[in-house]
């Protein structure tokens, strides 16, 4: 892995190497970087100086092939972004095309939706605490988080037949009623997973070595994180009580009572902090929403053809890692003249280099892990 | 939306165009420039774009007069066509004035069968009015408008993607290369004379050493 070949980058940057300096390149091929990422560290010994991050190993021109297809045709592509939430990518895509549309899913739609969407957020954060904490050296956890991201996987494959890249909803609705038990399945989940998530805490929170290892490294405060565009946890971590779910409620938010958790440091454990809080949220989100799932048809009054009116839309929702916003342009046919999608985790990287610098080594990974980053997601 | 419209989708991209085909990849006729309520769809309400004329643009008329193209609502979402030439002083007052302290999002769109071929779309998002609006910004394809970086730090990444997927070029930006792309890959992705099937076959070969990536 060691490398110390000079980099043009660096130089161009003005940014020469000193006599003790050197480069050293981590991944794409590296099992910290979470995925195909590349992170050149200018080092003075074990202390990082500066970073240059290389993406795009993970490039498949999402947005030029959304342009190449039919509105329901691109939907099943938007999972393969950030490929650990993909119902929450789905989301936010179906909610974008039906602005565009001027059409509304019914109720009950947007109440299962929600109880999805909520359950992807858990498992999101499960995969990340695992892999967090195995990345710093906590092994046990990984499996625990692996368990209950199981039953959720095992809820969704009953709901839609797939466990990862689920095309849960379709535009102006869902496809598939709840399966006979479902919110029995969810309650189940739910009420379990507390007694999980206790475990987590016994295992990480007051864990010495998880504190020396996580308090303040990787800190950004709440004017670095808005100049930079971190939004989701990363944001609230700094201690911005802020959530699209609140500020602008989408799906059916705005029927269910939450917290939004906030830290004060906004550094590696903080955001740990937020996270699991966020774990309990969604949980209690679940179990609201189950109590409350209205009667009624699934799917809105949408066509076979979709041809929305010229014009063009921005919809954004809050996704695990942060803000993911869609916006389209109409043409009037039947196809989108052009899809954007704003990733979070790609803006979030961007906040890297400015949490590693003074760092040492080891720390690159843990704040790698910290920012809940999704090379699907990133180089899309 | 009812099922009125039994037109068949399209065959999506029959046509493996050789580079350098016509504009426009799609079959639909002009497709107009900035859209004008009188272009709007054939069916529900007559104008989904309706002028603009709410506090918040009177305010950006009354300073930047002329610069302010257009104010438009387009279903409920609210946007200006700006000048590029001011466009670091709208951005700054945008910030400091109007507080959109966040831009979400920097984007840009190619038209190509009009003047000024791209539009920069820029999503700004302010935390105190919980409000968002757009910059629309109508470029030439030579013109290199000014970076933004100094004014919201995140455009750093989004420029450098606009600048690999459109070949925009940004004045001011500290390192302005590509992102997701090759280095040296020929070619802008995301322009309509781009085909779907397109790509940089002489890096492919040189530095995949196969024939085709496809």
């Amino acid at each position: 892995m060691a490398d110390t070949v000079q980099d043009d980058a660096m130089e161009k940057n003005g940014t020469l190497l000193g006599a003790d300096e050197l480069v050293l390149n981590m991944g794409p091929q590296h099992p910290s970087t979470h995925g195909v990422l590349r992170v050149k560290l200018k080092l003075d010994g074990e202390r990082v100086r500066g970073t240059e991050c290389v993406i795009g190993y993970l490039h498949r021109g999402v947005e030029k092939i959304a342009e190449n297809r039919t509105y329901q045709q691109f939907a099943p592509y938007v999972d393969r972004m950030d490929y650990v939430a993909a119902v929450s990518n789905g989301l936010g895509y179906c909610e974008a095309v039906e602005k565009l549309l001027n059409v509304e899913a019914p109720p009950r739609a947007r109440v299962i939706r929600t109880i999805l969407t909520e359950l992807q957020r858990i498992a999101s954060h499960l995969i990340w605490l695992g892999t967090h904490a195995l990345d710093i050296g906590a092994l046990t956890p990984l499996f625990y988080c692996f368990r209950e991201r199981e039953e959720i996987l095992k809820i969704f494959e009953k709901y839609c037949g797939a466990r990862l890249t689920t095309h849960a909803f379709r535009i102006g609705g869902l496809q598939y009623e709840a399966y006979d038990g479902f919110e029995k399945e969810v309650e189940r989940f739910c009420n379990d997973f507390e007694r999980h998530i206790q475990e987590y805490v016994d295992l990480l929170t007051g864990n010495s070595i998880w504190i020396g290892r996580t308090r303040n490294v990787g800190v950004l405060s709440a004017a670095d994180c808005i100049a930079i565009g971190a939004t989701g946890p990363i944001l609230r971590a700094s201690g911005v009580k802020w959530d699209l779910r609140k500020a602008q409620p989408y799906a059916a938010y705005d029927q269910f009572q939450f917290e939004i958790p906030v830290g004060t440091n906004g550094d590696t454990y903080d955001r740990y902090m937020v996270r699991m809080e966020e774990m309990r949220q969604s949980r209690l989100i679940c179990l609201q929403a189950i109590e409350k799932i209205p009667a009624g048809p699934i799917l809105g009054k949408v066509g076979k053809v979709l041809k929305p009116p010229t014009g063009e839309i921005y919809h954004s929702i809050e996704a695990p890692k942060g803000i993911l916003g869609y916006y389209i342009v109409s043409d009037g046919t039947t196809q989108p003249y052009r899809v954007r999608i704003r990733p979070p985790s790609f803006v979030n990287l961007q906040a890297f280099d400015k949490m590693v610098r003074g760092h040492l080594v080891a720390d690159v990974v843990a704040i790698i892990g910290t920012l809940d980053i999704v090379l699907g997601e990133v180089d899309r | 939306m009812a099922d009125e419209s039994k037109v068949p989708p399209k065959p999506e991209n029959s046509q493996p165009d050789a580079p350098g085909a016509p504009p426009a990849t799609k079959s639909t006729p002009a497709s107009p420039a900035v859209p004008k309520p009188a272009a709007a769809a054939p069916k529900p309400p007559a104008s989904l774009q309706i002028p603009l004329d709410n506090d918040l643009s009177r305010r950006y008329r009354a300073r930047f007069g002329a610069t302010i193209l257009d104010a438009v609502e387009d279903r409920k979402q609210h946007y200006l066509v700006i000048d590029a030439a001011q466009l670091s002083e709208i951005a700054r007052y945008s910030r400091d004035e109007e507080k959109f302290d966040l831009l979400e999002d920097y984007t840009a769109v190619d038209w190509p069968r009009r003047e000024k071929r791209f539009d920069l779309i820029a999503i700004l998002y302010s935390f105190p009015h919980n409000i968002r609006l757009r910059l629309k910004i109508p470029i030439a394809a030579n013109e290199r408008p000014a970076s933004l970086v100094d004014i919201w730090p995140t455009a750093n990444w989004l420029e450098r993607e606009i600048f690999d997927m459109f070949g925009i070029e940004f004045t001011g930006h500290p390192g302005l290369k590509r992102i997701l792309l090759p280095d040296g890959w020929q070619g802008h992705p995301l322009r309509k004379d781009y085909d779907i099937l397109q790509q940089d076959t002489a890096w492919v070969r040189e530095n995949l050493g196969i024939e085709s990536g496809q």
